[in-house]
């Protein structure tokens, strides 16, 4: 697996003299950080959290490193992120372990945030986490056959391993896929499964983790707990999201997330991709703010590509306007939302969306496209501002928006209804928001300042003034007070940006179909409007990246979804997941 | 004061009320069903109803929107139209979905091909309007098309677009991109004066 034979001449990284034979630096081109020992994995981890102050677990996710060599050897490889909540660098570290035999022990009793993310290791991967409490599939369902993240895994419409596709040029004969391999006759269910006796309501597992988190829960009378399904059609889940809470009358005892309903596995369809090819596919990720999204994997794939992607000057300016005024027309959306799913039918919605849609304007203006803007390229952007589109970024800037979100302040903060139904609901504590890897508005909202921007800033946000939002009570409210600071920070930056934008190119060098990608590992992450949005990328020097994660902000903060929610009143679930701001597009990728 | 907050909350809403009115009266009969009551109510002036009426009316399209692709092929001064599509298949390379297919046109009696596509297909239901095969074209021969309105009533038969249904005419082009259209034109005159000279 790993050269354990360290070079000699190399003077001992901080890590390998406090670990000796545990942790070894990672000398392959182009990767970072350690291999740990996988037996050793808990203490490591024990002692980063406790003794070096890595306390904020970003991301986890698994490199299926298959190969056809004869010499070398296969296996899987997870990949941690690991990050200090007061700011910083990340301390990576990786775990190697055999593929036929792919067990490795997992963090949730130390990082809570691990918990999503090593169920979806588990279930596209196929990673054995031993000591996870619940570990069941997450975005598939049990009716799915193999680790679809496995490189010998493949899909029914399966054409070939990479794109572009041969039969496409210069002898493309068009058919429809789906004549060649019909629905119906091209599923493979694992063995003992039959899908005609299998109904989703009564999931066996699922029911199970919820009576064993009833389990737990004690009163004095004897009552009858219930199970209720909230969802997957429902007006306030924001899409196709359930959620299974069990219920001792009103109060819940348990709730369970159940998502994957708009699963496409995004991550295979990248592997299959050319790099260039991923950028709109990342526009499909959070469809509210596709320009964040953008901005992340341009940020991941230009660390790789290295110093000829730097984007110039003018590039970097637009890129921040346009993640900026992304950021406003998100929390716009979660804001009209929000108020919907308390009851204000609508009014404060269509108040919020008339800004938004001015913004989605310019974006078409822009970028040909309101949603689905495919703007970012490796080294730049794709076009220059139209002629008058400048002034009018200008003049909802500097006139209209700054009014808007004041108007919106004046309509809803002190009212008294919303007050009294969110102060004090869904409470999360600093160290719980940090433990469950919260990220974004749900971590500063509960007094936690810690946004990437400023913990550790990229592309041009260190050159501009502006104040990390923080709020302290950790309830709904607090997460909607923290969205209008948000956005009035945000028009801060705009502001600056707009008044520095410089002129020149937008495009370092040419805008090639074929990018090169030199071989290496590169975790790009921005402080998407959601949270922490990373892209882990993998390139093996092909067309085609080797592995592509997302790190996605949403699903993560999911998991503290149950903390908030136990313990409450059934009727504040709905509150309390519109106050976290999910989109399933990326949820369920 | 208990319920100022609703009261604050409420002023909003009627100043929302009243001001769609105070902005239908004074654009009395010009708000709805004009260009320049479009414009007004997509501007930072905007105030009250924002909806356009569509399909009555509709939103002026920017020159970057862009949907379906669509292939340009010049007008001979003979009227015959040449394609500007060499069938070199950048665009079918570079398309994430992979909705592109290209039947390159040999010569039948060298075998070598000939800068012609003899058909081109684009499955419409597939292709997720990037913009990619325009953007890469090193032709100028496809371009994203402004036209969105392409209901039909059986997606198997008619979402296929052959060459046929693909081909328009540069002057198409020219008018619902006019600024890239004079650019490109600029670019393309500018290399031909530079051959001349040589």
């Amino acid at each position: 697996m790993t050269e354990q034979a360290a070079a000699p001449e190399r003077e001992l990284t901080a890590l390998e003299q406090r670990f000796p034979g545990v942790v070894t630096l990672d000398e392959r081109k182009g990767y970072e950080g350690h291999i740990v020992q996988a037996d050793k994995l808990i203490e490591f981890a024990t002692a980063l959290r406790d003794e070096m102050g890595y306390d904020y677990l970003s991301s986890i996710t698994a490199v299926d490193y298959l190969t056809d060599d004869e010499e070398a050897e296969s296996f899987f490889e997870l990949v941690y992120h690991m990050y200090k909540s007061t700011g910083g660098a990340a301390l990576v570290f990786k775990i190697q372990i055999p593929r036929d035999n792919p067990v490795v022990d997992s963090l949730v009793e130390l990082y809570p945030g691990a918990d999503f993310q090593e169920r979806e290791a588990w279930d596209l991967m196929g990673i054995k986490f031993e000591g996870h409490p619940d570990l069941r599939r997450i975005l598939m369902w049990d009716g799915f056959e193999g680790f679809p993240l496995r490189k010998d895994w493949k899909e029914p419409y399966y054409e070939e391993d990479a794109k572009p596709f041969g039969n496409r040029w210069p002898g493309g004969q068009v058919y429809r896929i789906e004549d060649k391999n019909p629905y119906g006759k091209n599923n493979q269910y694992p063995d003992g499964f039959d899908p005609s006796t299998w109904k989703e309501s009564e999931d066996p597992k699922l029911y199970e983790v919820l009576e064993k988190a009833a389990m737990e829960y004690s009163e004095d009378i004897d009552t009858e707990q219930v199970v209720v399904n909230l969802g997957p059609q429902h007006p306030s889940t924001h899409g196709v999201f359930r959620m299974a809470v069990r219920l001792d009358g009103e109060t819940i005892v348990a709730l369970k997330p159940v998502m994957g309903y708009l699963h496409r596995n995004h991550e295979q369809i990248g592997e299959r991709n050319t790099f260039i090819m991923n950028m709109p596919f990342t526009d499909r990720l959070d469809y509210l703010s596709s320009m964040s999204n953008n901005f992340g994997y341009a940020l991941a794939v230009e660390k790789l590509m290295g110093d000829k992607a730097t984007p110039p000057e003018r590039a970097e300016y637009l890129r921040v306007i346009m993640a900026e005024l992304t950021r406003i027309s998100n929390h716009l959306w979660a804001i009209g939302f929000l108020l919907n799913d308390l009851g204000a039918f609508f009014t404060p919605a269509l108040y919020a969306i008339e800004e938004r849609e001015l913004i989605l304007d310019i974006f078409e203006a822009v970028t040909g496209s309101r949603m689905m803007c495919n703007y970012f390229r490796f080294g730049g952007v794709a076009r220059d501002l139209p002629e008058g589109t400048e002034q009018k970024i200008k003049d909802l800037v500097l006139e209209r928006l700054p009014r808007k979100i004041d108007e919106l302040d004046l309509y809803l903060t002190e009212n008294e209804l919303i007050r009294s139904r969110c102060e004090g609901v869904g409470v999360i504590t600093p160290e719980d928001a940090i433990a469950y890897s919260a990220a974004g508005p749900v971590l500063r909202a509960s007094g936690v300042p810690y946004d990437i921007r400023k913990a550790d800033p990229y592309s041009i946000y260190d050159e501009f003034k502006f104040d990390v939002a923080a709020r302290y009570h950790g309830d709904v409210y607090d997460r909607y007070l923290i969205r209008v600071d948000e956005m009035r920070q945000s028009l801060r930056i705009l502001q600056q940006a707009l008044k520095k934008l410089p002129k020149g190119e937008i495009l370092n060098g040419k805008n090639p179909y074929q990018v090169r990608v030199p071989a290496g590992e590169a975790y790009g992450r921005v402080e998407g409007p959601k949270g922490e949005l990373g892209f882990y990328v993998v390139s093996n020097g092909k067309p085609n990246p080797w592995r592509y994660h997302v790190r996605a902000p949403s699903f993560i903060n999911l998991t503290i979804l149950e903390k908030m929610c136990v313990g409450q009143k059934v009727a504040d679930v709905v509150v309390n997941l519109g106050s976290i701001d999910i989109v399933l597009g990326e949820v369920d990728r | 004061m208990f319920g100022l907050g609703i009261l604050k909350g409420m002023w909003v809403t009627l100043t929302h009320f009243v001001g769609s009115f105070v902005d239908d009266i004074r654009w009395l009969g010009r708000r709805y069903y004009t260009p320049e009551g479009i414009a007004h109510r997509t501007s930072k002036d905007a105030r009250g109803v924002f909806t356009v009426q569509y399909p009555e009316e509709s939103l002026p399209i920017p020159e970057e929107f862009r949907f379906i692709p669509f292939l340009i092929y010049d007008v001979e001064e003979d009227g015959s139209h040449q394609d500007r599509c060499t069938s070199c298949g950048i665009c079918a390379k570079v398309c994430p979905p992979q909705c592109i297919w290209i039947v390159r046109t040999d010569d039948p009696e060298t075998g070598r091909p000939v800068p012609e596509p003899a058909e081109f297909f684009i499955d419409i239901d597939i292709c997720m309007n990037c913009g990619y095969c325009a953007e890469y074209c090193p032709f100028d021969a496809i371009k994203m098309d402004h036209d969105f309105e392409l209901s039909s009533f059986d997606r198997h038969a008619e979402h296929i677009y052959n060459k046929d249904k693909l081909s328009k005419p540069a002057s198409y082009y020219a008018g619902i991109r006019p600024t890239n259209y004079a650019r490109e034109e600029a670019i393309k005159a500018e290399k031909e004066a530079k051959k001349a000279n040589r």
